[in-house]
């Protein structure tokens, strides 16, 4: 045991868990012609789909400037320099060439919502047409088993070139043989694992299909874990949060498309580009926080002038996300903008860990400190249950594997 | 025999896993049909052992698509049993959320769910986009207003830009569809209004889901919503937010009005006919009064009623939509409900149990027993056994269908001087008979006549909060001794998602919820046969339908559409009273 927590302090505060934005020159011109070589390969691909990028961005009545604009907005996101942002809209206008596959497993389409409200000023759109969307039951047009050929037509026609998004957790105790897909009733563990084998990466997005999500909540009635769990052989990226946010999607796909490999991952194989950092460490209501001026109760004076939400329960100092930058619905708000503070929802486990309206009896905060990173880390671990270093553990493994078979960081 | 099983598994378009399964007889009808929901995840096994204040967060995980409707009631089940009445900011900020959430939902599932049941793509390759101009024009007209997507330019650029996606051969979400089946009703420049709207309808729901993210925080899965009241005083005292909030819901009240309600007349009129054809109807295979047409089923409607116009508390409010059940499609007659007369029914449902349970009581125990496997790769279900994961709700023992029709005809049958304009004019409009109410078709058209009047409503309602947050009323909250009103309680949320009435039961005890159940509006509408063999709604809309092509389930998706099927939040566990699945404690980490 005492080895094990010895090796989760040591994800917990190696720099995995921090970002490294400048990497040095040397660095990113390697990287620069990594991505050169990917894009002109990508380019002699075929296209799936043949839609021409120029005449889509009219039709969307968008002009050039304005992608030009999200264009190097993501190249910041993926923490890339700017001498990026010509090659990252190049990998935009090559998304054409990457086919996508979407599966639903124990969800609740929280996510392909999300998809569906995907922001950045409606670039979205276009890449929601030009990514080739093979297969996703809540939006294609057949069902039954016109449906089913759809997917094993894709499978057989982009065999190893797919990306495979999968969206809700997968029941592998008790619900095991409780959920089935299709009319051969074929398992969901069955079914990803067959959809999986021909991908070239597997993407978990939102907090089911990362860490089990809440089927997974205690005392887990069904047996649900995450897709890390069940695919072995493959590259997989998680992309929790409940939903995930459509950006880190997009995100995603992008540096696929620009790098052919898995972004750098966190050893929870999260992108190091969205979940590098804490929520509290980019948070609006931070001065509050270092002030010690805090909400005591909802609706106080407090609340009306947007102190930090620590005391009611705000988990953001023990959360790795991007919301406090990206936020949701183009920018419109986001949960502390909003008064409701964070609950944790990418980290594992935080239905049982975190999501909950008061602060963490052992959080040990106390403004202004100044020392809050320290902290932090130590109550971190003093959570960590034993199936969270279990998931720790294996990631770390994952992860060196993953990047053994990419043959390299992104 | 010559009649034929077709098992449709999975229906796409929807939210979560639902297998259909119908037997036609030799002249391609329908006769027999079974709803199975073959996903199982237990939220609320999960819910029991916690701080009854952390429900509504969990609880809205039930679903991503009715977002943010469970959290409401969830947080009210515990308001309700703490007996907590919100201010006034709060309930109208809940109105709001909620609110938004109708418009944006009804709109996707039009376009984006339910459309191509309609509208063939393919056919739309061959519109004259001058005459698809004249046509769009004619059914601005028949709404009253100018149309949406005008001139034959901007209709000629999406067909281009249509017919270069079909060229290129890999059609994605597209492929495969039922395109140039018999029971696509549509003129080919009918159907490239519908998918012009389909495009831009992508955009305007984007827009919609910022109006709940302004009060919620995000969407889906808004956070703002406490036991209590509500946490955004900073939304709703700054009047950028506001006025944001209003231009985001006239700009898409701009698209319902003459864009949805439009094409919403177009395919009502072109499936008239079947809509009104009595004949094909389950009511007449029952011995019934042959009201309505293709897909009307049960005709039995129920609403538990919503969104609370004055600040009396719950269950005493006035509300917009009133509650009440009509039988038989007699809009002559309401009765008021009584929630005492629900019950849940588990003959056909993978749990064990032996007779109907009130929710307070309920129990639910996994008991799965499989599908029958086959050797030509098909798995039936044992329909004489148990088949589905959902249960059986029953109201006053007879089964009822629920949702934005059922809503509309119970607020006509109690004379809601509202909903009756608004349910009117929409026949007048569209010279359409009551009648076409009774059917798949009215199914869809009582959600675009709730869209125009949601949207309508909520422009009052906002300038009432913007009013009287400038008045200097900024109260959210209601405070309450936690330790004192949670000892042993009980209470419950009652109301009307988009898709229907929707019912959260919870039990308090020491701080902690005992026992918690959600009945929810795919429950009703979904559920297999009862204990007596009798229908649910799904089952009993399929019946009499006939199919042009068995191959091609068109027609048996299009009814199963029509009621915007939401599974994953249909199916659950509930108590399992002694025989909880495991033991969950959260005080280690629970304290202040
Ligand atoms: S991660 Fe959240 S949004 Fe997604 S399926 Fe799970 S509960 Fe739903
Ligand atoms: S505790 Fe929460 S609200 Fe306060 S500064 Fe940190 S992230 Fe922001």
């Amino acid at each position: 045991m005492a080895e094990r927590i010895d090796g989760v302090r040591k994800l917990f505060t190696s720099k995995s868990a921090r970002v490294d934005t400048n990497r040095g020159d040397l660095y990113y011109q390697q990287l620069f012609d990594t991505c050169r070589a990917r894009l002109d390969a990508l380019r002699e691909q075929p296209a799936v789909n043949r839609l021409d990028f120029d005449s889509l961005l009219t039709d969307e009545g968008q002009d050039r400037r304005e992608f030009m604009k999200w264009v190097s907005a993501v190249t910041a996101m993926l923490m890339l320099p700017p001498m990026f942002t010509p090659l990252v809209a190049e990998a935009a206008e090559l998304m054409n060439r990457l086919p996508v596959v979407w599966l639903e497993l124990q969800d609740c389409a929280g996510n392909s919502e999300a998809l569906l409200r995907s922001d950045g000023p409606k670039i979205d759109e276009i890449v929601l047409d030009i990514i080739s969307l093979e297969f996703h039951e809540s939006l294609m047009a057949p069902s039954g088993h016109q449906a089913e050929k759809q997917l094993e037509d894709a499978m057989e026609h982009f065999k190893g070139n797919y990306l495979l998004f999968v969206e809700g957790s997968i029941p592998v105790g008790a619900g095991r043989d409780w959920c089935t897909i299709g009319a051969s009733g074929e398992t969901f563990l069955d079914h990803l694992n067959r959809v999986a084998e021909n991908a070239a990466a597997v993407v978990a997005v939102g907090a089911c299909a990362t860490f089990g999500g809440i089927p997974a909540a205690a005392p887990n009635p069904t047996g649900a874990v995450g897709v890390m769990d069940v695919v072995k052989g493959k590259p997989v990226i998680n992309i929790p949060a409940c939903p995930a946010n459509p950006a880190n999607m997009v995100g995603v796909v992008l540096h696929y498309a620009l790098t052919g490999q898995v972004p750098e991952l966190d050893s929870l194989l999260r992108p190091k580009f969205a979940f590098g950092y804490r929520i509290h460490d980019n948070c609006e209501r931070r001065a509050h926080f270092d002030a010690g001026e805090y909400v005591e109760e909802w609706g106080d004076e407090g609340a009306k002038n947007n102190f930090c939400l620590y005391k009611m329960g705000c988990k953001g100092p023990m959360t790795f996300n991007n919301c406090s930058i990206v936020r949701y619905n183009e920018g419109v708000n986001w949960p502390i903008g909003v008064g409701r503070g964070c609950i944790g929802c990418s980290e594992p486990d935080f239905w049982d860990k975190y999501a909950y309206e008061r602060p963490m009896a052992n959080a040990n905060i106390k403004a202004p400190t100044g020392g809050v990173e320290k902290t932090v880390d130590q109550f971190g671990l003093g959570l960590l249950t034993a199936a969270g270093i279990g998931i720790g553990i294996h990631a770390v493994a994952s992860a060196v594997a993953g990047k053994r078979e990419e043959g390299g960081e992104g | 025999m010559s009649k034929r099983h077709i098992v449709v598994d999975p229906i796409t378009r929807i939210e979560g896993h639902l297998r259909i399964e119908a037997v036609i007889d030799e002249n391609n009808t329908i006769v027999d049909a079974y709803s199975s929901s073959t996903m199982f995840r237990g939220i609320e096994t999960i819910l029991q052992g916690r701080d009854p204040r952390d429900c509504g967060l969990l609880a809205m995980r039930i679903c991503g698509v009715c977002t943010g409707t469970h959290y409401q009631r969830s947080i009210e089940a515990v308001e309700d049993a703490f007996d907590i009445t919100i201010p006034k900011n709060a309930r109208i900020v809940r109105n709001l959320i909620q609110g938004a959430l109708y418009v944006h939902d009804h709109l996707v599932h039009f376009y984006h769910l339910h459309a191509l049941d309609f509208v063939d793509v393919v056919s739309a390759l061959s519109a004259d986009p001058a005459k698809t101009a004249e046509e769009a024009r004619k059914w601005a007209g028949v709404a009253g207003v100018s149309p949406y997507t005008d001139g034959e330019s901007e209709f000629k650029a999406i067909q281009e830009r249509v017919a270069k996606f079909v060229k290129q051969g890999r059609l994605g979400i597209f492929g495969n569809g039922y395109w140039g089946n018999k029971h696509y009703k549509l003129t080919p420049e009918q159907n490239l209004i519908g998918v012009a709207h389909y495009l831009q309808a992508l955009d305007i729901q984007r827009d919609l889901a910022k109006m709940q993210a302004i009060f919620g925080g995000k969407n889906p899965h808004p956070q703002s919503i406490v036991v209590g009241g509500v946490t955004c005083v900073q939304d709703i005292q700054n009047p950028a937010r506001i006025a944001l909030f209003k231009q985001l819901l006239s700009d898409g009240t701009k698209f319902v009005k003459q864009a949805y309600l439009p094409d919403v007349y177009m395919a009502g009129t072109m499936y008239a006919d079947e809509a009104t054809d009595s004949k094909a109807t389950f009511t007449e295979l029952i011995g019934g009064k042959g009201v309505g047409g293709t897909g009307g089923g049960l005709l039995n409607y129920m609403s538990y009623g919503d969104f609370r116009l004055d600040d009396t508390g719950f269950y005493k409010a006035q509300t917009l939509f009133p509650s009440g059940i009509v039988y038989g499609g007699d809009l002559s007659k309401v009765e008021a409900v009584d929630h005492e007369k629900i019950a849940e029914d588990v003959t056909h449902s993978w749990y064990e149990g032996s007779e109907p349970l009130h929710p307070y009581n309920g129990q639910t125990i996994p008991k799965y027993t499989g599908l029958d496997k086959r050797d030509d790769g098909i798995a039936y279900l044992k329909t004489g056994e148990k088949y589905s994961w959902i249960k059986t709700p029953i109201y006053n023992d007879t089964r009822v269908e629920v949702g934005p029709l059922a809503r509309m005809i119970v607020g006509v049958a109690s004379k809601d001087e509202r909903i009756t304009k608004y349910v009117t004019n929409f026949l007048k409009r569209g010279n359409l008979p009551v009648s076409v109410l009774f059917s798949t078709v009215g199914r869809t058209a009582g959600r675009a006549i709730e869209t125009e009047l949601m949207a309508d409503v909520m422009m009052e309602w906002v300038d009432e909060l913007a009013a009287n947050a400038a008045a200097g009323d900024l109260r959210t909250w209601t405070e309450f001794d936690f330790d004192k009103v949670s000892v042993k309680t009980k209470g419950m949320g009652l109301a009307e998602a988009p898709r229907g009435s929707l019912g959260h039961w919870v039990r308090v005890e020491d701080g902690k919820v005992a026992n918690y159940q959600a009945v929810v509006p795919s429950t009703w509408n979904a559920g297999p046969r009862d204990y007596k063999g009798r229908m649910g709604a799904y089952e009993a809309s399929l019946i009499g339908t006939k199919v042009a092509d068995p191959e091609q389930p068109l027609e048996i998706i299009r009814t199963i559409h029509s009621f915007d099927p939401c599974i994953a939040c249909a199916v659950h566990v509930v108590d399992t009273k002694g025989k909880s699945l495991g033991v969950y404690k959260l005080d280690s980490q629970c304290s202040i």
